[in-house]
């Protein structure tokens, strides 16, 4: 079962003609709103653009820099040139405000996949597959909740929601690493072992007076000259920046990277030189889950305020697809984490214009990261022995 | 269970030193034993949480059993059942009156199982080809979309071929959903956990799509409401047991059993199941001995979406005729089979087993099945699912049953693990 984990994948070779997809794509968004096409909706260039950059970072984070890079670049110019042209047609100055909010919405709900998507990343760099992400989050939203209503303090449910997300990977870990149970079984049991604790705990703690109101919230960053858009996010998103230059420097630039990324590609060459191979998986399988949690903390406290059954909704399954598409890299997950919070975001920001329809923005994740794992674009080249338990000899 | 200490002999460097330890212990427990083990452990758990939760877990379970209706088994009597197609009764030892409480909450346990049946066999038949079918799921929202399409169209067909065309369709829709990621995986090598989760994910999007309000499959008179059109009634399963207006067991539990023997058969009986077999063993082998793998994946995918598809179509042609945006986003028959066909052990017998545990379980937690005076069934609803997913955590590892099995005999075994 899970020695099959990606067994049968192997090194695509490189296509630089998705980075130039990428740009044709973010021509086009500029493009259709042109004359004679003259596309008047403004999400049609908006779409447009965001493929353009989800290419560019499918190229970015496979080695093809600078394609890449011009296609994410080509990309925002593209929204930002058919956001302009479609608002010079219906000359609405309102949409400045519009689209400007939807920026910060987007950093939103990008934040909660950011933590989960590093966390995972850290998980898979090390060889363990973590498909219980959201089991994770969902443990750190209640968590989080449940601490921060009981000790008054965001910070005592960051705290709370980290030791809970904590002791859920700890047991994803006992089972994938020393009872090296199939990864996937022991994933999917996380996840539902998450939705039943939370409910339970939820309803036999707050049953009758339902979700605590009102939380003590997490501090806004007040940055006056940024802007209102960046000057008061919260301290939570500054974090989540903060988290993934410190995952990239940590896994590409220091000893711990080094062995961490050892024992995920060949577990029993770091252990022939000393590296404990269930040390730094541990180590790295418990971090995933303190992420996830804290991931899924802002979401429940600092985003809606509250918490509800199952709140996390597949966050954690598109925090894996963040991890896949930006090819177990942090700034390719970021970048990633930020397309598909820009795809919830526009889901709901587009329900008024749009309709029902609009809740297709949120199956957006999911079908880009089943192209690219087709290899259509550009595939993911995941950690050797990820998913494959390791017997120390 | 460090390891550290004492190093274990290995398969490598010491395969006598306990094969026959592991034969012995397969042949002996591992059958039916592990996942009893298994099952008693988690409930034992679940308990534990009862009762510290401050509620007696023995009145609980015995509520959830009673909720089942599985306290119908023991109330024997003189009785009449009717003889089908004849106006005859004949003499019968339980009493069938779905007016009773507990024949009424067995007919649900099977409403609750014949689906469940279904969706282990979808995540069985593809592990029996090495395969991790975790998408059973969208497979089974795909099969409802299907049907409660085409049971509430074509109006004035007449009934048995309505019901057909929307049971085929169904079927073909899971086959074709789970198709692609068994084609992924056997021309680009894409793994099927990750493209079965993307498409569990995209079938439910699609579904809140197709059904919320303005939707395209949208109720056409209610409007407001987010939910599809009713499957009319000639396209719906007959019943067999229990008054249609309270919702009787329909005929799916049929399609449901007969599908088990399909399953048995066609591995064990037909070439297409010893290729699948062969692949599922060892794909290197098989190829070499000339079976095709990628077909294989492919063809186990599809026959693992048929019976997917199955479910989702009984559900809705059997007693909900109705799918609705809530419907898709709770629903969770899909991933309940991943525990069926791991405590079933991939097997037709076991997964008819597992199954009826679960309907049983899941069925027994529900608002209308449970004692509220006893346990509320908001919180019985999520004991179930926590035991159900203690259930899959210790059933995948089955090597801390082996630690503790073996634990006098203080050895390290390491059990169903290829060596790379």
């Amino acid at each position: 079962m899970s020695t099959f984990y990606y067994a049968a994948v192997e090194r695509w070779p490189r296509q630089t003609w998705v980075g130039r997809v990428g740009v044709a794509l973010g021509l086009c968004a500029f493009l259709v709103t042109l004359p004679p096409f003259r596309v008047n909706a403004p999400w049609v260039p908006v779409l447009i653009g965001l493929l353009a950059f989800a290419a560019g970072i499918a190229a970015v984070s496979r080695g093809q820099t600078r394609p890449g890079w011009t296609a994410i670049g080509f990309g925002i110019v593209g929204i930002a040139l058919g956001l302009l042209a479609t608002r010079a047609s219906s000359s609405n100055l309102d949409q400045v405000v519009v689209w400007g909010a939807l920026l910060s919405s987007t950093l939103q709900w990008a934040t909660p996949l950011t933590f989960a998507a590093i966390g995972g990343l850290f998980c898979e760099r090390s060889g363990v597959t973590n498909i219980g992400l959201e089991g994770m989050m969902l443990a750190g939203a209640f968590f989080g909740v449940l601490g921060a209503d009981s000790t008054g303090t965001w910070w005592g449910g960051l705290v709370i929601a980290a030791i809970a997300g904590g002791a859920f990977a700890a047991v994803h870990a006992v089972m994938a690493i020393h009872l090296r149970a199939d990864q996937i079984v022991s994933g999917t049991a996380i996840n539902f072992l998450a939705v039943g604790v939370t409910g339970y705990f939820f309803i036999s703690h707050y049953g009758d007076r339902g979700s605590p109101g009102s939380l003590p919230r997490i501090p806004d960053v007040n940055i006056g000259f940024l802007g209102n858009v960046f000057g008061s996010l919260s301290l939570m998103i500054w974090l989540s920046f903060l988290l993934v230059i410190l995952a990239h420097f940590t896994i590409f630039r220091t000893p711990i990277g080094l062995r961490l990324r050892s024992v995920g590609e060949h577990p029993r060459a770091a252990d022939t030189v000393g590296i404990s191979v269930y040390g730094i998986r541990y180590a790295a399988v418990i971090l995933s889950g303190i992420l996830a949690a804290l991931g899924g903390a802002y979401l429940s406290v600092v985003f809606v305020g509250s918490f509800n059954e199952n709140m996390t909704n597949g966050r954690g399954f598109i925090a894996l697809a963040a991890v896949i598409f930006g090819n177990w890299r942090p700034f390719g997950a970021f970048a990633a984490a930020l397309l598909f919070g820009a795809s919830t975001a526009l889901s709901f920001r587009l329900a008024q214009s749009w309709g029902n329809a609009s809740v297709l923005f949120q199956a957006l994740p999911y079908v880009l990261v089943l192209i690219a794992v087709a290899g259509v674009i550009a595939r993911p080249t995941p950690p050797a022995s990820a998913g494959r338990p390791y017997v120390k000899q | 269970m460090s390891e550290a200490a004492t190093p274990p002999p290995t398969l490598e460097s010491d395969p006598e030193a306990y094969a026959p330890a592991l034969s012995g212990f397969y042949q002996r427990a591992g059958g039916i034993v592990t996942p009893l083990i298994t099952a008693v452990f988690a409930f034992l758990m679940g308990g534990l949480v009862v009762a510290v939760t401050g509620h007696n877990p023995i009145d609980v379970y015995k509520a959830i059993f009673n909720g089942a209706g599985l306290n119908w088994f023991f109330h024997f009597g003189s009785y009449h059942i009717d003889v089908p197609f004849t106006n005859h009764h004949v003499w019968f030892w339980w009493d069938t009156d779905t007016n009773k409480t507990a024949a009424f909450n067995i007919t649900q346990t099977l409403i609750t199982t014949a689906p469940l049946i279904l969706t282990g066999l979808a995540v069985a038949f593809a592990f029996r080809c090495g395969l991790f079918n975790i998408g059973g799921q969208g497979q089974y929202l795909v099969g409802a979309i299907v049907s409660v399409y085409v049971g509430s169209r074509f109006v004035e067909m007449a009934h048995i071929p309505h019901v057909l065309l929307a049971i085929v369709l169904a079927a073909f829709a899971g086959a074709c959903w789970a198709a692609i990621a068994g084609f992924l995986k056997a021309t680009v090598g894409a793994h099927e956990v990750i493209t079965t989760i993307m498409l569990n994910w995209i079938a439910y999007w699609a579904g809140s799509y197709l059904f919320g309000r303005g939707g395209p499959l949208q109720n056409h008179v209610q409007v407001a409401v987010p939910i599809s059109d009713d499957v009319v009634p000639g396209a719906r399963l007959a019943a067999i047991w229990g008054n249609p207006a309270l919702q009787a067991l329909h005929s799916g539990i049929f399609i449901a059993i007969s599908a088990l023997i399909a399953f048995y058969i066609i591995l064990n009986r037909t070439t297409l199941g010893y290729q699948v077999r062969a692949v599922g063993f060892n794909p290197e082998a098989a190829r070499y001995g000339g079976i095709s793998v990628g077909r294989n994946f492919v063809i186990a995918m599809a026959i693992s979406g048929v019976f997917a598809g199955l479910a989702g179509a009984i559900d809705i042609l059997g007693w909900q005729f109705r799918l609705g945006v809530l419907d898709v986003q709770v629903s969770n028959i899909g991933f309940i089979g991943i525990a069926v066909a791991l405590l079933g052990r991939n097997t037709a017998v076991g997964v008819g087993l597992a199954a009826l545990l679960f309907g049983s379980l899941f069925n027994g937690v529900s608002s209308r099945s449970i004692d509220a005076s006893i346990f509320p069934a908001t919180l019985a609803g999520n004991l179930a699912l926590t035991i159900q997913a203690l259930i899959l955590l210790f059933i995948g590892a089955d090597l801390l049953i082996v630690y503790v099995w073996q634990a006098r005999k203080k050895l390290k075994l390491r059990p169903a693990q290829e060596t790379e």
